[in-house]
């Protein structure tokens, strides 16, 4: 078990030691002087914000500096926290406008994620029970899943936003509000965050659903559910065999999916202005604020190896098999 | 999400007949196959044979569909139906080259790791696991911000070489199966070198699961090319999918009522995506008699 | 327990026809007794045994009845023959090592499936039966993967013997293992038959060598059809089907050199069961075939419960 967990950090560390490097070293193939270069797209108007930006940029890049001793500032930096001063927003810092926005983005990943993923397995699994069921569902979860998450986006925003006017297609909440616990404020929130929701939602669904049933009906072909046949046990019992197997797999696919799930929130919240990541990086690209860049995408590796942690740690709990082989068999 | 089976090793001549047979006999690949050509077809003539260029700007902006414009046009009054067939084109050439640059560095990990076993494998094996994990868009995100990457062809170039882990670790499964296999045993006894063997006798083989990796990893290129190009990442000139739907996101095109701005862009992807699966399904049919059944 | 199959006939659906697996197939089998059922592959002992409790989604039943204790058992309805699994006929599958649930521990899954069949777990027996055929207590916490081989395979035997079923099918449970380990699932078979776990057994395989063993009868099947059917000594010492000599002749016999005697094969191979030839299917391959084998030969009774399906015997 320990030798598996370790496995598993090492790769995670490994990861985000390679995520880190690769972070900071795009910037130097960026042809002619960075710094300057970096101050010149940014544009910005105050005179104080430019000498700061370059102070900070130099001692960054530090030119006067060898390579190794850029490389260990910048993580010095990073383990600090300092994930530098915005230049959209100067001058707050960098990691102040990640934190206003995450919340907001998680609010969004995690349900959807969640339960698309429950949901999805569920319909997979009525699907390989029934041939009607499968020939609506199979088609159906084609379709979901090769949309791209950002035209479900707009196309819900515009059926249930625009034409029906039942939801409000832009920002996390209404603009004429200001933020408190009071229960307009969350209702309104919710109003806000029900498209989005729902748009995430489905296209990860049909996905889940098309895997569950191909894994359902391997299960249902395999040896051991042909002997419980053959011993006349009822269906009940081996779909509900069967259904407990093909969860395992689903929960590796979990993991493996995380990328494009996090990538299909991301532009979703674009399409609904919603005030999380996703607009965030919008906006960092538009301004060319490459320390906010640089500081989402961190962020966002740091929080999908968490993710991918936590879901190691379910599987083995989850599958017996996991514990067994590591206690080794006896003969 | 969509799995791949297990394919058994077969003869050539004969059996690619039968192949054949069933393949053309199969509903879902002769659909799914037929939607992606008439897409390519349209992408390829399109260009050739309509007049004007795409991003030109027209006299009649925000006009919906017509006999004149038939797919309407955008804010700038610009041709949306020659956008779209331009689109196609820039689409196309992305997944291709993504998918292809994936499954080209994908067959070869997966090969040596699985053929060869022991540090290799290990090596690779980490590697893999690596890139993985990592989130691809991320990644993506960072290396066009900074570098600017304005070409279809390098953009491709970077979705492949964040897409071929999944290819790796697949085929690589695969070849372990196949490499206990006599006639492998059998080659490398009279001598052949990892590479002949690889290339004789493992990979064709495969072939089929080739392909249909292959076919998937096009699908994913063609999602990740529309989001990059939809947060703003894409090629600065020229029009591809995305890059329209990015446009009419800016423009205001939901609030405005313009649906067939973004309408048909979306449709296009998810019907060429989509296509490819079900034709996936449809091949893995064909070449796993299993599945064939009455 | 008694058995009584007569004319059954099994197809196999395909899309290039009929495979005529089972044509015409007619037995007894009576209390207590052992049937070794011997053929070479694609011969049908396979879908003869699948056939009495659980035929394949491709398989069909085109005629003939099967009746197991005075009932007619519905072999081909899946709902229907459910009553019968288990109780009165049960199986030991050819996959036996892969047939425990890989998530399940032992016990657990025992437990869920005789409760599934509306009886109860007697732990005792359980741990009896386990004993007898070598297996400690403990195997019942363990998953399937902590187990061997063997282990497993010993495991689904007790499994699919607990509620004491009339008629056991073992479908080849002895080809994949080495000779000793043969040796004991041959005894433990036995076992079983002798401390009236089960009544009767089928014990279908292509090794003759063994079934000799441990069968009271032994029935050889070629083609889809029933070629001789005899008690086990006098089938080995004295075979009158043509091809249960040839197959006697092609074993190999212990202390024999190459040198001083060659193993002589059956030429030719079985003919296709989709357009099977008319009269004796065996004719092609027959040293002694003559002209009245261009008609079926049917099952005739040559001496007291020795049954030869040839014109010549």
């Amino acid at each position: 078990m320990r030798r598996y967990f370790g496995r598993k950090l090492l790769i995670y560390g490994l990861t985000f030691f390679v995520a880190v490097t690769v972070n900071w070293m795009i910037p130097r193939f960026m042809p002619g002087d960075p710094v300057a270069s970096m101050v010149a797209r940014a544009n910005v108007a105050k005179p104080e914000a430019v000498e700061a930006m370059r102070a900070y940029y130099t001692a960054l890049f530090g030119f006067d500096q060898p390579l190794w001793q850029q490389y260990v500032n910048f993580w010095g930096a990073l383990l600090r926290g300092d994930f530098g001063i915005s230049i959209w927003l100067f001058p707050t810092p960098v990691s102040d406008v990640i934190t206003m926005a995450v919340p907001y983005t998680l609010a969004l990943i995690v349900p959807s994620v969640l339960l698309s993923w429950v949901v999805g397995n569920q319909f997979g699994a009525y699907a390989a029970r029934r041939k009607l069921l499968d020939n609506t569902v199979l088609p159906v979860g084609y379709v979901l899943t090769a949309m791209p998450y950002m035209w479900l986006a707009v196309l819900l925003a515009w059926g249930f936003g625009v034409l029906l006017g039942w939801f409000p297609v832009a920002g996390g909440y209404s603009f004429s509000m200001r933020p408190n616990w009071s229960w307009t404020f969350v209702l309104d929130l919710l109003h806000h965050w029900t498209l989005p929701f729902l748009s995430l939602f489905l296209v990860a669904l049909g996905g889940w659903a098309i895997g569950m049933r191909n894994m359902i009906i391997y299960e249902l072909e395999s040896d051991y559910s042909n002997y419980l046949s053959a011993l006349g046990a009822p269906s009940r019992l081996i779909r509900r065999y069967a259904f407990r197997n093909a969860v395992l797999p689903q929960i590796t696919g979990l993991a493996l999916q995380l990328g494009v799930l996090v990538a299909g929130a991301l532009v979703t919240e674009i399409v609904f202005a919603y005030p999380g990541l996703g607009s965030l990086i919008l906006k960092a690209i538009q301004n060319k604020d490459f320390f906010l860049l640089q500081g989402t995408f961190l962020f966002i590796v740091l929080g999908v190896l968490i993710a991918n942690f936590i879901i190691d740690i379910v599987y083995v709990v989850v599958d017996p098999r996991t514990r067994a082989g590591m206690a080794g068999a006896q003969a | 999400m969509t799995a791949l089976q297990d394919v058994a090793p077969r003869e050539p001549a004969g059996v690619r007949r039968e192949a054949l047979y069933f393949a053309v006999r199969n509903g879902k690949l002769m659909a799914g196959f037929g939607i992606v050509l008439a897409l390519l077809l349209l992408g390829l003539l399109g260009p050739v044979l309509l007049p004007g260029a795409p991003n030109e700007y027209g006299p009649k902006p925000m006009a919906p569909p017509s006999g004149e414009h038939w797919f309407g046009t955008t804010t700038f009054g610009q041709d949306v139906f020659l956008q779209f067939v331009y689109g196609l084109r820039a689409t196309f050439a992305v997944g291709v080259v993504g998918g292809g640059i994936a499954a080209v560095i994908g067959m070869l990990v997966g090969f040596v790791a699985g053929y060869r076993g022991g540090i290799v494998d290990e090596i690779l094996n980490m590697l893999t696991n690596v890139i993985l994990v990592i989130p691809t868009l991320a990644v993506l995100l960072i290396i066009n911000a900074y570098l600017g990457i304005r070409s279809v062809a390098v953009q491709g170039l970077f979705i492949g070489l964040t897409q071929w882990p999944w290819a790796a670790r697949a085929i690589r499964a695969q070849t372990f199966s196949l490499r206990t296999r006599e006639f492998v045993d059998l080659a490398r006894m009279s001598g052949a070198g990892t590479g002949r063997i690889i290339a004789r006798e493992i990979a064709p083989n495969m072939s089929s699961y080739l392909f249909m990796t292959f076919i998937l990893l096009f699908g994913g290129s063609v999602l990740i090319a529309s989001s990059l190009d939809f947060i703003g990442l894409g090629p600065t000139e020229g029009v591809s999918l995305g890059l329209m739907l990015q446009n009419s996101n800016q423009w205001s095109a939901l609030q405005l009522g313009l649906w067939w701005w973004f309408v048909p862009p979306g449709a296009a992807i998810t019907a060429i995506v989509g296509a490819l699966y079900v034709a996936n399904v449809g091949l893995d049919e064909v070449f796993n008699p299993k599945l064939r059944e009455t | 327990m008694s058995l009584q199959v007569s004319e059954l006939q099994v197809y196999y659906r395909t899309l290039k026809g009929d495979v005529r697996a089972l044509d015409g197939m007619s037995f007894e089998l009576g209390d207590g007794e052992i049937l070794g059922l011997v053929g070479e592959s694609g011969c049908g002992k396979s879908t003869l045994g699948k056939s009495l409790i659980r035929m394949d989604s491709r398989m069909r039943r085109v005629g003939g009845t099967v009746v197991l204790d005075g009932h007619e058992l519905p072999i081909d309805d899946d709902r229907a023959m459910n009553e019968f699994r288990f109780a009165e006929v049960s199986l030991i599958p050819q996959y036996a090592m892969s047939a425990l649930n890989p998530t399940r521990k032992i016990r657990k899954m025992v437990t869920e499936l005789l409760n599934s069949r509306g009886a109860t777990l007697d732990l005792d027996e359980l741990e009896l039966r386990m004993s007898q055929v070598g297996l400690p207590r403990e195997v019942l916490d363990r998953y399937p993967i902590e187990l061997s081989g063997g282990m497993k395979q010993r495991m689904v035997m007790v499994i699919s013997t607990l509620l004491n079923p009339s008629l056991l099918i073992a479908d080849e449970v002895t080809s994949a293992l080495d000779v000793s380990t043969q040796k004991s699932v041959a005894r433990a078979l036995l076992g079983f038959r002798d401390s009236l776990y089960v009544k009767s057994m089928i014990f279908v395989t292509h090794d003759l060598a063994l079934t000799h063993h441990i069968a009271d009868t032994i029935m050889v099947m070629y083609a889809g059809k029933l070629a001789e059917k005899a008690p086990a000594d006098v089938i080995v010492k004295a075979p009158r089907h043509p091809y249960t000599k040839l197959l006697l002749d092609a074993l190999p016999e212990v202390g024999v050199r190459y040198t001083d005697r060659r193993l002589e094969g059956i030429a030719g191979s079985p003919p296709s069961l989709l357009n099977p030839p008319t009269g004796c299917r065996f004719r092609d391959r027959c040293p002694i075939a003559g002209e009245e084998c261009a008609e079926d030969p049917p099952v005739t009774e040559l001496a007291p419960d020795h049954h030869v399906a040839c014109w010549k015997a």
